[in-house]
């Protein structure tokens, strides 16, 4: 499960899910892998805005990831400006976001506690029947 | 004990996911090709909107547009690994009445071919309305597509006055090179017999699915019939 999808996902239980301390959920014990994957400048520059940025920050540094800059990243610095390649900052948002990817652990709900379990890069919302 | 949700609960347990755990692999080698209602919905999203696919099943509808991001999920999680193969997109295990997805967040979602799965009127309009409540007020939409109880046409010959909730045989045949497990593919290498697994259905007949909407607190936006199926484009009633 890459980083990306963290930031769409929350608690599933219904009396989590208005509460703000169900998202971000809080990756535990997770261990990671680098998926590798062509990059699509046009892509992250679209989901840029749409990410909850706070969150993305929250996420990466207790995964130990390297920082997200402050803010969202801009177009414009997505775009080396004398080649017109991709930057480094999107080459790094790349591999952060769309490669690293959660193989195994658990996502933690900070409002109920609940554990949600990570197993072979993906991610388990079942809810035991006492909790639905 | 008696409690009727529960008892639901397990039925379609039962009766629906243990089935898909089961043949998973098989049902999605005859699953490719996408309905053209739903193709339409997908490629006439603006370029890069974010949206759900619930009950994503092995994930065929993932590959439609590659210029939208769609998280699905499934309850089987047999057919998630297939369809986690689909890049760019992302998929999780979760039921439809308890999505781990924040409200009122999504461009769009679909949900094909799984509403009909619940066994009560009560959980079908709950999952309708587990699906609106995921879209962004005013622009966000929703195609739900369920099987019709009127398919005279099709080879099961269903007709509008025929029973609504019933058990379809899915049967995987034995291959003669050797016994495909569902679960995996993997061959055993022995011979097989045909294998006949039953799944729970709840036919729906015309105008049904827009009252679930209604009743579920979406507004029908457009609806129609396709090949067997009964569809409907929702979007969330305006906030009263
Ligand atoms: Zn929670």
């Amino acid at each position: 499960m890459k980083v990306l999808t963290l930031n769409f996902l929350t608690c599933a239980r219904k009396t989590c899910k208005q509460n703000p301390a169900a998202f971000p959920l809080h990756p535990k014990e997770a261990e990671l892998e680098q998926i590798e994957t062509d990059i699509n400048p046009l892509f992250i520059q679209n989901m840029l805005p749409r990410l909850d940025w706070e969150a993305m920050k929250t996420v990466t540094n207790e995964l130990g990831l390297p920082n997200l800059p402050l803010e969202t990243p801009t177009a414009e610095a997505l775009v080396d400006e004398s080649s017109g390649e991709p930057s480094q900052t999107l080459k790094d948002l790349h591999s952060l976001l769309m490669e690293t990817s959660v193989a195994s652990g658990k996502l933690v709900c900070a409002n109920c506690g609940h554990e949600y379990a990570v197993k072979e890069g993906i991610a388990n919302f079942l809810l035991p029947s006492h909790m639905v | 004990m008696s409690n009727p949700a529960k008892q639901s609960e397990s039925y379609e347990d039962e009766h629906v996911h243990a089935v898909y755990e089961q043949i998973a692999s098989h049902f999605s080698s005859t699953r490719y090709k996408p309905w053209p209602i739903i193709e339409r919905f997908l490629k006439a999203l603006p370029d890069y909107s974010v949206g759900l696919d619930i009950g994503c099943g092995n994930g065929k509808y993932l590959a439609v547009n590659p210029k939208v991001f769609i998280v699905g999920s499934d309850r089987s999680s047999n057919l998630v690994r297939i369809a986690s193969r689909h890049q760019p997109h992302a998929v999780a295990v979760a039921d439809i009445l308890d999505l781990p997805h924040a409200l009122h967040a999504f461009d769009f979602a679909i949900s094909i071919a799984v509403v009909h799965h619940l066994s009560t009127p009560e959980r079908r309009i709950e999952a309708v309305r587990s699906i609106l409540e995921t879209l962004r007020f005013e622009d966000g939409r929703a195609l739900v597509y369920v099987w019709a109880l009127e398919q005279e046409g099709s080879r099961r010959g269903w007709t509008e006055d025929d029973e609504q909730d019933v058990m379809v045989p899915w049967v995987m045949k034995g291959s003669k090179k050797g016994r495909s497990s569902a679960a995996n593919g993997e061959c055993d290498g022995k011979p097989a017999e045909d294998q006949t697994f039953h799944r729970y259905y709840h036919l729906y007949h015309k105008g049904e699915l827009e009252g679930d909407i209604e009743a579920a607190g979406g507004t029908v936006v457009e609806a129609g019939y396709e090949k067997d199926n009964w569809w409907v484009i929702a979007k969330r009633a305006k906030a009263a």
